[in-house]
């Protein structure tokens, strides 16, 4: 199949429906091709987008001068990103929402609803986001006259927020957090139930926002690099290197590759790590200690090589503009493969010993279900995609270095319970270990960075990277200094958490701490 | 069953003396008397998450894993700020978590201390300056113990919260 061969048959389709297209371009966000229409066009090119079956990805806003904003949204199908873009007077910034044909553009529309002061006619929902009390409801911290000082002044609650109200006899609510019983993130979740049956969730998030859009402005790209590892520090790799893969192509630097090789064995090391401790801690959340014991026992392992190895525990700073920092030594290289099949021993016995016990299965088989057909109308990705149906991982199916060279391979199934995603999560442990055999036996010899030259001119790039939950994606636009102008990440979690709310409906209320974590959305990495 | 019973076998014990230094060990049953002293064997923390990026949230769970077990000084976390002797803050306090951080601190019955744990938590890390963040949790509450790092590792930690006890 060639690339983009859908393209023209959208295209086609959006003339046919009057749809005006200010030219194209496969240079302007490459990989991604870049289509420029009339904003009033915004809503009827997402039917036609929804006609073609495109997974929607992500929205953002980049302003442009006084006057302007440029509105991007991307979409993608077969491993081919297309983004499009329309101009957007900023003193009457009112466009068509995309929400209505792809629910996956709520909470993204409505960020930058908050964040910009963009307005989405015909939204389905159009409550603030992720401002809470910290600022008020005519300031638009995105926007670039918008100083946004620092203050020393405790912001009220959001007590206040419209939650959803479900009245009946019987009928009862459970607010939770934002500060939680474990020791997780702060979010809050509002249950109605009756009996223990869950009626309804709603999420509230945006607790932890940090301003990591704005602070990101004027900052170098070592800065970025610093600031994209701490978005949602259990993907600190996946996010630094998304976030370099954007501003590596916007100034046309390289990485050698070797530097790129150690990249992706620095990815697949988070993604193993985040895997064995997630299973562990799913079935602890059942009560099945054992597990829990055995599985962080191995993950203190891999963690603990972490630090001799690459000198942190969990990778930070690992990945820089133009390469990585730590280089490995071939007996360095024979420590891994040695712990490579260690670990790969030891998880095979441990599933037979999960995949023995009734008990478990009882509690994980049928509990959070997410079905095919949602799991496509939200968009959703990575373990929680996979474990229903859909077959998406960008290192197979949007190849981008090393993994072009590489046999792939992903799991998918289709029974769509927390079950499934725990047994994807193994699988996906088990390709990682032959993976990163693989990167080690074809590491290529050669520097590991190459000087970051700041650009001289505006430029701009757009990042793809699979992190162990999904696909990120990070835009990055310099100015003429060097230094950061515009900065946005979509942290897969965006595409995930409105599937939680969904998968949960009928499902006991016990039984919602096991069904969260085997979606395991950031929190950090949604609210920026 | 005995599959699993075998795997335990295999296993055999990973919990450490922690030896990197031979004065924690030390400080270690120390500790633990001070703690059967002046806390009835048990000294409890709530740990709160004020907007951190998860990561240092991760290195509390390794404090509870095999290799440190934690609990076996007698410290253990809990679930509400009412069962709690201290809070262990991470995070540059988001400003949409401060005033959830000083309601959790009410809540915690006297005597009580707090330990700030990670860079964020000590100045804003690298968050300081933002306009959604306090800058560390002294711009809201007078931290007893500062436990640097970005993050800080298990053994750090587990220092700092003997050394605490140590020290009260
Ligand atoms: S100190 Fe570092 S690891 Fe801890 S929350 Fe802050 S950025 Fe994350």
């Amino acid at each position: 199949m060639s690339r983009f061969d859908w393209l023209s048959e959208l295209i086609a389709r959006c003339e046919e429906e009057h749809i005006l297209f200010h030219g194209g371009s496969a240079r302007e966000l490459a990989p991604a091709h870049v289509l420029h229409i009339d904003i009033e066009d915004w809503g009827k090119f997402a039917v036609m987008a929804a006609e073609q079956q495109t997974r929607w990805c992500a929205v953002w806003a980049v302003q442009q001068d006084e006057e302007t904003l440029l509105m991007n949204a991307c979409f993608e199908k077969q491993g081919d990103y297309l983004v499009i873009r329309a101009p957007l007077d900023i003193h009457s910034p009112v466009l068509p929402s995309q929400a209505p044909v792809f629910p996956a553009a709520n909470r993204p529309e409505r960020h930058s609803q908050d964040m910009f002061g963009v307005m989405f006619g015909n939204h389905p929902d159009s409550r603030r986001w992720i401002r809470h009390q910290a600022w008020d409801e005519e300031i638009f911290p995105l926007r670039k006259d918008i100083r946004m000082a620092h203050s020393d002044q405790v912001a009220p609650a959001d007590t206040y927020y419209p939650f959803f109200q479900a009245q009946g006899s019987g009928v009862y609510e459970i607010p939770v957090g934002p500060v939680h019983a474990g020791i997780i993130e702060p979010g809050h979740f509002r249950f109605q139930a009756v009996g223990e049956t869950i009626l309804n969730l709603e999420e509230r998030l945006g607790y932890v926002h940090k301003g990591i859009e704005k602070i990101a402005e004027g900052r170098d790209a070592e800065g970025l690099a610093k600031l994209a590892g701490r978005i949602s520090g259990d993907t600190t790799v996946a996010h630094t290197w998304c976030a370099c893969m954007a501003m590596e192509r916007a100034a046309n630097v390289a990485v050698p590759r070797r530097g790129i090789y150690l990249r992706a064995l620095l990815a697949e090391r988070e993604r193993v790590a985040n895997h064995l401790g997630d299973i562990g801690a799913i079935c602890n959340d059942v009560g099945f200690a054992f597990a829990n014991s055995q599985f962080s026992r191995l993950r203190e392992i891999w963690q603990r090589t972490q630090s001799v190895i690459f000198k942190h525990r969990l990778l930070m700073d690992t990945i820089v503009p133009g390469g990585v920092k730590v280089d490995l030594s071939s007996q360095q290289c024979e420590t891994l493969s040695q712990q490579h099949a260690v670990i790969k021993t030891e998880l095979n016995e441990l599933m037979a010993i999960l995949n023995d016990h009734a008990s478990l299965e009882d509690r994980l088989v049928s509990a959070g279900h997410l079905s095919h057909e949602l799991a496509t109308k939200l968009g959703v990705v990575g373990y929680l995609a996979k474990a229903s149906g859909v077959d998406y991982d960008l290192r197979r199916d949007h190849a981008y270095a090393p993994y072009d060279r590489m046999n792939i391979d992903s799991p998918c199934y289709q029974q769509g319970d927390v079950a499934t995603r725990l047994q994807v999560r193994a699988d996906e442990i088990i390709h990682s270990l032959i993976l990163m055999d693989t990167l080690l036996q074809q590491l290529p010899d050669g520097d590991i960075a190459n000087t970051w030259k700041p650009p001289v001119a505006i430029c701009e790039g757009l990042g793809m990277v699979e992190a162990w939950r999904g696909e990120i994606i990070s835009y990055v636009q310099f100015d003429a200094t060097g230094k950061i102008s515009r900065f946005y990440a979509r942290d897969p979690s965006w595409l995930n958490w409105p599937a939680l709310e969904q998968l949960i409906d009928g499902n006991i209320v016990p039984d919602f701490p096991v069904c969260n974590k085997s979606v395991n959305g950031s929190y950090s990495g949604h609210d920026l | 069953m005995l599959r699993l019973f075998n795997k335990i076998r295999k296993t055999g014990m990973v919990t450490e003396t922690i030896a990197v230094d031979s004065d924690l060990q030390a400080l270690g049953i120390e500790v633990k008397s001070v703690i059967n002293k002046r806390f009835a064997g048990s000294f409890a923390i709530r740990a709160v998450d004020s907007g951190s990026c998860n990561a240092c949230e991760l290195e509390i769970h390794a404090l509870n894993n095999a290799f440190y077990d934690i609990e076996r000084f007698g410290v253990h976390f809990v679930a509400s700020p009412r069962h709690a002797d201290a809070l262990l803050v991470t995070g540059p306090v988001s400003q949409h978590m401060a005033q959830a951080v000083l309601d959790v601190w009410e809540a915690t019955p006297e005597p009580k201390w707090l330990l700030a744990m990670g860079d964020c938590a000590v100045d804003g890390g690298e968050f300081a300056g933002s306009y959604a963040v306090m800058g560390g949790i002294a711009k809201i509450l007078k931290p007893d113990v500062i436990i640097p790092g970005c993050p800080p590792t298990p053994e750090v930690i587990l220092k700092a919260i003997l050394g605490l006890l140590h020290n009260t």
